[in-house]
């Protein structure tokens, strides 16, 4: 770069000629050149300031659009994948062993409103009244009228509803999808299932979770993503359930029974094949929880588990197990029967005088009671304690179910010597039919702990631990065998089924005290086919009466005998059971099958 | 030298931008088309869930049992009995078979059937 020189010679020499101070042109040089610099400087600052103004508008324009942008656009999620999302329902199907259909979804609607946004509120509000009996046209117009913004009307529509809705034509009146669960097999196995609720309820989905049964118990499984389309199987045979719900229901109102409960167990596995409680009630439209009256007479209560009984005499086979397991007698050991038995201040009686000695065979045929208790001094409370614990009798039972995580077992406080004898023949303690059934699938299967289950069991299941020993448990088959052929329960024969078991009849409890005359709990509990068990039936009917005689007849004998007989003749076939060779019916029976 | 690869790069840069582009849209298009075929399954699904409901609601065993002893005079269906388990021994023998002139006439398997046989 050529500088201008401050003070040129030519210009100096010419003001130094003319007396002039060269100072002055050195001034005027170094003025002119700040001058340029300055201009420089000024035009490159305001190109910066430019820029940067310039960088300003870009970005605040950016930021701008781009909220207009997103002011604009309608939210959608951000996604890393194009994964088909909520294709799935949001809680499992549920079925039974054979894969039939106990609980599914069905999507409908959900009605609301937005009263704002109505046209012509009472127009709407009478017309709703029209398709919707149960809703009360004043109350709605009232609630149209109030300037809401929302308001739900009806949880579920169905197709039909939802059409008729539609037609009414009003803007206010608004569809939310809905999946709903539905039983289609309605009141069959309710007890089991249990039933469903909506949780939180938005207007585009709502949640559906369990409320009782097999649907709370499992209620994570059931809704767990991963596991949506694989449904729950469970143990149940929806057939034999259906045949078992109606005998047991012919069955009640034959004997003007006010409930009834039965079960059919595998006795090697646990697996429940059918539980029935009668009443029932439907799970698509589950009743309210009673609020008077005693818990245990709503159709919601499940005999089965939740209801607690003195089970009576059925429960005589277990201190006769342990009698035989400790090797204390054998099935033909004459015990003393000589009545009444005084114990303390406590009497004793049989339901007749059985004569002065009975074999233990006989005990369980005839249902001593004075025998019973003579067997259960003789092994002592503490053993019997012992015994009835591993039998699971003093404890919750572990069943997929809810209702059986709050039925613990009443048991009296101290296990004094009457206890002990009254709980031998049934009285003193009460347990669910549940655990009768568990009980006596270990008796008969070879002695061992079974657990009772609702699921399906893929493959054979480990056995538990060993209660009484493979002989006990054959000399117990034979006498339950024997009860049935020749004992209190002959009217349960059925040919061929080779049915074996033992009955029961308790006297209620009154709630203030003391027993009722005249109101029992008539039981039943055994297992077939007697050379191999591999069912457990134990069947319970809540006051029964046999009317045809002359007077009326309670004893389980008569009320609760009849009825297994009928279920074992109906289930037994349908479980693919044929009837033993040695008591295979003539040729006849073949034309049967064609008329 | 300069200016080729200058050159060069702009187009790259311009196809490249004409190749995003497409690609963006494509992409756009196959999104709608999955929500769409998404859409379309889950109605089937819903469809065939309706359908199983309905086949399982109208086999209910009470129903079935309505519609059997409804139409008993043409099924004459009952309850299946211990009874009807039949043995084997039970069975009707198997019919003859039927007679032939000539026992050498009889057809092996495999071998064409003889047309002469009555």
């Amino acid at each position: 770069m050529i500088r201008t020189p401050l003070r040129p010679l030519a210009r100096i020499l010419q003001a130094r000629e003319k007396g002039e101070n060269p100072d002055a042109i050195e001034a005027d040089n170094l003025r002119a050149r700040h001058e340029v610099l300055r201009d420089k400087a000024r035009s490159r600052a305001e190109g910066r300031l430019m820029l940067l103004v310039m960088g300003f508008c870009v970005a605040f324009m950016t930021v701008g659009i781009r909220m207009a942008v997103l002011a604009g656009s309608e939210p959608e999620e951000p996604r890393a994948s194009v994964a088909g999302k909520g294709i799935q329902a949001q809680r499992a199907d549920i079925v039974d062993r054979n894969g039939n259909v106990l609980a599914t979804n069905m999507v409908t609607h959900a009605l609301y409103s937005h009263p704002r946004d109505m046209v012509d509120g009472p127009r709407a509000a009478r017309e709703l009244a029209q398709i919707f009996p149960d809703l009360d046209e004043e109350k709605l117009r009232k609630q149209f009228s109030s300037g809401s913004a929302f308001m739900w009307l009806r949880r579920t529509l169905s197709p039909e509803q939802v059409q008729a809705v539609h037609d009414i034509g009003e803007p206010g009146l608004l569809f939310g999808p809905r999946e709903m669960r539905l039983y289609p097999n309605g009141k069959l196995a309710a007890h089991i299932l249990g039933g469903t609720r909506f949780g939180d309820e938005g207007v585009h989905s709502a949640e559906v979770i369990g409320v009782a049964g097999i649907e709370k118990q499992l209620d994570d499984r059931l809704r767990d993503p991963g596991q949506l389309d694989q449904p729950l199987q469970l143990s149940i045979d929806l057939g034999v359930q259906a045949a078992f719900a109606e005998v047991l229901a012919s069955g009640m109102k034959v004997l003007n029974a006010k409930g009834a409960a039965g079960i059919l167990m595998d006795a090697k596995n646990g697996e429940v094949l059918a539980m029935v409680s009668l009443p029932d009630f439907d799970p698509n439209n589950r009743p309210p929880l009673p609020t008077s009256g005693d818990p245990a007479d709503s159709p919601l209560f499940n005999r089965g588990i939740q209801g607690l009984y003195e089970l009576g005499s059925v429960m005589k086979a277990f201190p006769v197990a342990q009698s035989l397991e400790l090797g204390l007698t054998n099935p033909a050991t004459m015990i003393s029967t000589q009545g009444p038995m005084q114990l303390g201040r406590f009497r004793i009686r049989d339901f007749r005088n059985y004569g002065p000695a009975l074999s233990v065979t006989d005990i369980m045929t005839k249902s001593s009671n004075i025998g019973t208790a003579r067997l259960i001094q003789q092994i002592g409370a503490t053993r019997q304690q012992a015994f009835l614990k591993e039998m699971g009798f003093l404890d919750l039972l572990d069943i997929e179910i809810v209702e059986a995580t709050r039925a613990r077992p009443l048991i009296p406080k101290r296990w004094s010597d009457i206890h002990s004898a009254t709980i031998s023949y049934g009285h003193g303690l009460s347990a669910s039919p549940m655990h009768l059934a568990a009980g006596y699938a270990s008796l008969v299967n070879g002695g061992y702990m079974v657990r009772p289950t609702l699921l399906k069991q893929d493959g054979p299941v480990a056995p538990g631990p060993q209660v009484i020993s493979q002989r006990t448990s054959d000399q117990m088959r034979e006498i339950l065998r024997q009860v049935v052929v020749r004992g209190s329960a002959k009217m349960a024969e059925v040919p061929g089924y080779l049915l074996g078991g033992k009955t029961g009849t308790a006297d209620k409890q009154k709630p203030t005290g003391g027993y009722y005359k005249d109101k029992v709990m008539a039981n039943f509990a055994g297992a077939f086919p007697m050379d191999d068990p591999r069912y457990v039936i134990i069947i319970s009917l809540d006051e029964p009466e046999e009317t045809s005689g002359t007077e009326a007849r309670r004893t389980a004998g008569w009320t609760a005998v009849p009825v297994t007989g009928e279920v074992v003749r109906r289930i037994a076939p349908l479980l693919g059971l044929r009837p033993a060779e040695v008591e295979a019916p003539t040729p006849l029976a073949v034309t049967a099958v064609r008329n | 030298m300069r200016t080729v690869v200058v050159i060069a790069s702009l187009l790259a840069m311009l196809a490249s931008g004409f190749w995003a582009y497409r690609e963006n849209y494509a992409t756009k298009l196959s999104v709608r088309e999955v929500t769409r075929l998404s859409r379309d399954i889950r109605q089937l699904q819903e469809a065939i869930a309706l359908q199983n409901a309905e086949w399982a609601y109208q086999n209910r065993p009470d129903r079935l049992a309505e519609l059997v002893s409804a139409n008993f005079d043409r099924l004459g269906l009952l309850p299946m009995q211990p009874e009807q388990f039949a043995a084997t021994g039970q069975l009707p023998d198997p019919p003859p078979p039927p007679l032939v002139d000539d026992p050498l006439m009889v057809s092996e398997p495999g071998t064409p059937e003889p047309e002469t046989l009555p």
